[in-house]
């Protein structure tokens, strides 16, 4: 758009366009409608969904790869209500995001117009903030305030709604004196985030862990919404100090680095889960003391202090109390630390710690992560898919998941070397994430590589956005582990409900993933044997002008592990029943 | 100076909000989906046109305080917070009543003068008396008007600041 916009339409895509916005994601409707028609002059790509959940989780999918805000356009009343689950998603998984949603012309707020949701108040509880413009002058400022809110602080989605008057050419409530919004126009008198930690409490910090004998640096989603994966990388070669990465952290310090320990939690790896329970010094950076990472909360690192960094306040000390508490940016946090560190004598002057690493070896050493091969005949192990997918793709592929089992397989068995590379639903667990995550991670990094990790029950979920993937040309891949079943939900019935099966099998028989995915315009391949799954991984990389299926048919009775059961604590770590005699 | 009577289960936090549609739902839904016991509230504009304060006393007993003031916090339009205990602040509510007068209207208008409570309107059998002191002190106006039949009652809720010797 070139010329100076004289209406709130216009005004809306100038605004996004000021803001950087380059792809966004979004299907089109009556109270909207507006809106597209300025779309068609600017610079913006707009990508078609085939659902508006789609464009949620595209526009999420392209934050988490670019760093960038993800922005989704959809219309009111129902397209407003399916975007929803995105909006929490991001939500608690702190992704900047700004969702446009049309309303009903403003004078008809409340009389249950056709398509009106309270779109604000329904929206109240999954967002960081939300606006009900009501005046086509205020939208400039409004979109730079969105813009700020979504990306400073701890990051998070904010979901503007516009009335339809005030957006429409021919309603003279459309009027508006352009300005391009600056910072001096926000009006945000209660927003004030910190960056900078106080250096009293950083120094506090340090003390304890040149101190400490076991410590473990406990690494969370913020690290990387911080860009401190170089900062952290750093503090842990100076002091020495293993690394567990979080579901929301993988890959902001390389699983192939001799400190990294991988993921912790419920389906953690032992070593992982094992050296925080027997810290005595946990340096939680970005992280929550989520509950699937603490278990059983009154078992949880018993003997650890807590050093406790976040941006947001209001997790230090929500589920556990910290012995130092630091609200700040992770990155800078982290460079003041190591300030600090150097200042009281560097790396020497620690406590020596290497027996700690040598007990952390000897775990790793003990228990790896294993499975069993399976026999000739039967259906494939999905670890071993992962593994042959990690082993013939780039260290710099972007892997995106859904949720479930093949969700956890993905995460202990890839291995993340690099930032930004592992995209998933953490927080909320929304199934059905991955392939509208993958479509707007290759949206944003179209020279990337990027593969959806899938099971079939989430396929089901959101698979029709391979049409717009298709159409759009943004060709993703897809490996889809399809056990027939819900698997997790399975898994929790097999040992914990005496194998009682309750609407947990899907179907042996439909779909026909390989009919299904080649009628939206992929590629697709199905695999059945284990030298099959090379060969069909190096077919689908070489394919790169539309979407690849490869369907993996994989064994229903393989469980994850290790696991800690619920309510248990991570001293009760259930390791492969294979390991189970190494347990003492 | 009006010292509060020890009544140590209530916190009373002093929110400044922005004077906007919508804000007291943000600050209300908050409370509801972390599971915080709201006791009381009171509502209106400051000064300031652009900013109202919500008074509101939470039971600390059952209400992380300290977690309640953080999420209020990250609420965009919440611009200040202040929480008060009961012996650095000066706490009023307002109390409207009617009461039954039977025969004891004698009685009755001893008590009117005893807590120099207003009367506001008088009908044939009823009468209704305003008063506005420290929220202990209409339990206790309740107690005592109760035997003569309470006929209707409402309360505002507590307003507070900080006491100006503190």
């Amino acid at each position: 758009m070139t010329s100076k916009p004289t209406n709130g339409g216009e005004a809306l895509v100038r605004s996004l366009e000021l803001e950087g916005v380059d792809v966004m994601f979004g299907l089109p409707g009556g109270a909207i409608l507006p809106v597209y028609d300025p779309i068609i002059d600017s610079s913006i790509r707009h990508v078609l969904v085939r659902h508006e959940q789609g464009a949620g989780h595209m526009a999420q999918g392209y934050a988490h790869a670019t760093g960038r805000p993800g922005v989704a356009m959809v219309t009111s009343g129902p397209a407003a209500t399916n975007i929803v689950t995105p909006l929490l998603d991001a939500y608690m998984d702190s992704v900047p995001m700004v969702c446009i949603t049309g309303q009903v012309p403003y004078g008809a707020i409340g009389t249950d117009a056709f398509q009106e949701a309270d779109t604000t108040g329904i929206t109240m509880a999954a967002t960081k903030h939300n606006y009900l413009v009501s005046e086509a002058q205020d939208i400039p400022r409004i979109i730079h305030e969105a813009f700020h809110i979504a990306t400073t602080g701890r990051p998070g989605p904010v979901l503007v709604d516009i009335p339809k008057d005030i957006v429409d050419p021919t309603n003279a409530r459309s009027a508006i004196d352009w300005y391009e919004a600056t910072d001096a126009d926000m009006d945000l008198p209660g927003y004030h985030p910190v960056k900078e930690g106080d250096p009293a409490l950083i120094r506090e910090a340090v003390e304890l862990i040149r101190g400490a004998e076991r410590p473990v640096l406990y690494v969370g989603g913020g690290i990387l919404k911080a860009r401190a994966a170089e900062a952290l990388l750093a503090f842990a070669e100076m002091t020495q100090i293993p690394v567990v990465t979080t579901l929301m952290a993988r890959g902001a310090f390389p699983d192939r680095h001799d400190l990294c320990l991988g993921m912790p939690g419920m389906h953690g790896n032992y070593t992982a889960v094992t050296a925080m329970q027997e810290s005595d010094l946990l340096i939680s950076l970005g992280a929550r003391f989520d509950d699937r990472v603490t278990g059983k909360l009154d078992g949880f690192a018993p003997t650890a202090k807590i050093v406790h960094v976040d941006i947001d306040p209001a997790e230090l000390g929500k589920v556990r109390q910290y012995n130092v508490g630091i609200q700040g940016d992770c990155k800078v946090v982290i460079e003041g630390m190591l300030e600090a560190m150097g200042e009281l004598g560097g790396a020497e002057a620690q406590t020596d710690r290497m027996a700690w690493r040598s007990t952390v070896s000897g775990w790793q050493e003990k228990f790896p992560m294993t499975y069993e091969q399976s026999d000739p005949g039967d259906k494939l192990k999905p670890q071993f898919c992962i593994e042959q997918l990690r082993d013939n793709n780039p260290a710099d592929t972007i892997v995106c998941s859904g949720v479930g089992q093949h969700q956890m397989y993905a995460s202990q068995y890839w291995k993340f070397d690099h930032p930004y590379t592992w995209i998933n639903s953490g927080g909320l667990g929304t199934m059905g994430f991955s392939i509208p995550a993958a479509i707007g991670a290759k949206a944003g990094m179209p020279d990337s590589r990027v593969w959806a990790i899938d099971g079939d029950g989430c396929f089901q979920m959101t698979a029709q956005e391979l049409v717009t993937a298709t159409v759009e040309d943004i060709p993703i891949k897809v490996a889809l582990l399809n056990n027939s079943y819900l698997g997790m939900v399975r898994q929790w019935q097999e040992m914990f409900y005496d194998e009682r099966f309750s609407e947990v099998h899907l179907s042996d028989r439909v779909p026909d993933f390989v009919k299904w995915s080649e009628a939206m315009g992929c590629e697709a391949i199905r695999v059945e044997s284990p030298e099959e799954v090379a060969p069909a991984i190096e077919r689908a990389n070489e394919i790169n002008d539309r979407s690849v299926v490869v369907e993996f048919v994989t064994d229903a009775r393989e469980n994850v592990f290790p696991m800690v059961a619920a309510g248990t604590t991570n001293s009760e770590v259930l390791v492969h029943p294979s390991q189970q005699d190494l347990m003492s | 100076m009006n010292a509060a009577t020890p009544n140590q289960q209530w916190h009373t936090i002093v929110t400044t909000v922005e004077n906007k549609p919508g804000v007291l739902a943000r600050v209300s839904g908050l409370f509801s989906r972390r599971n915080y016991n709201i006791h009381s509230l009171a509502v209106a504009p400051t000064d300031d046109e652009r900013f109202s304060r919500i008074t509101f006393t939470v039971d600390v007993e059952g209400t992380p305080l300290d977690q309640v003031v953080k999420q209020l916090n990250k609420l965009i339009n919440v611009v200040d917070i202040q929480e008060l205990t009961p012996a650095d602040s000066v706490e009023r509510e307002l109390m409207l009543i009617s009461v039954r007068l039977g025969d004891h209207r004698q009685e009755l208008m001893e008590i009117v003068d005893d807590y120099q409570a207003y009367v506001l309107n008088e009908g044939d059998d009823r009468i209704m008396l305003s008063w506005s002191a420290r929220p202990a002190r209409l339990d206790e106006l309740e107690e005592r008007l109760r035997p003569f039949g309470i006929v209707e009652l409402q309360r505002t809720g507590r307003v507070a600041l900080p006491s100006l010797d503190n």
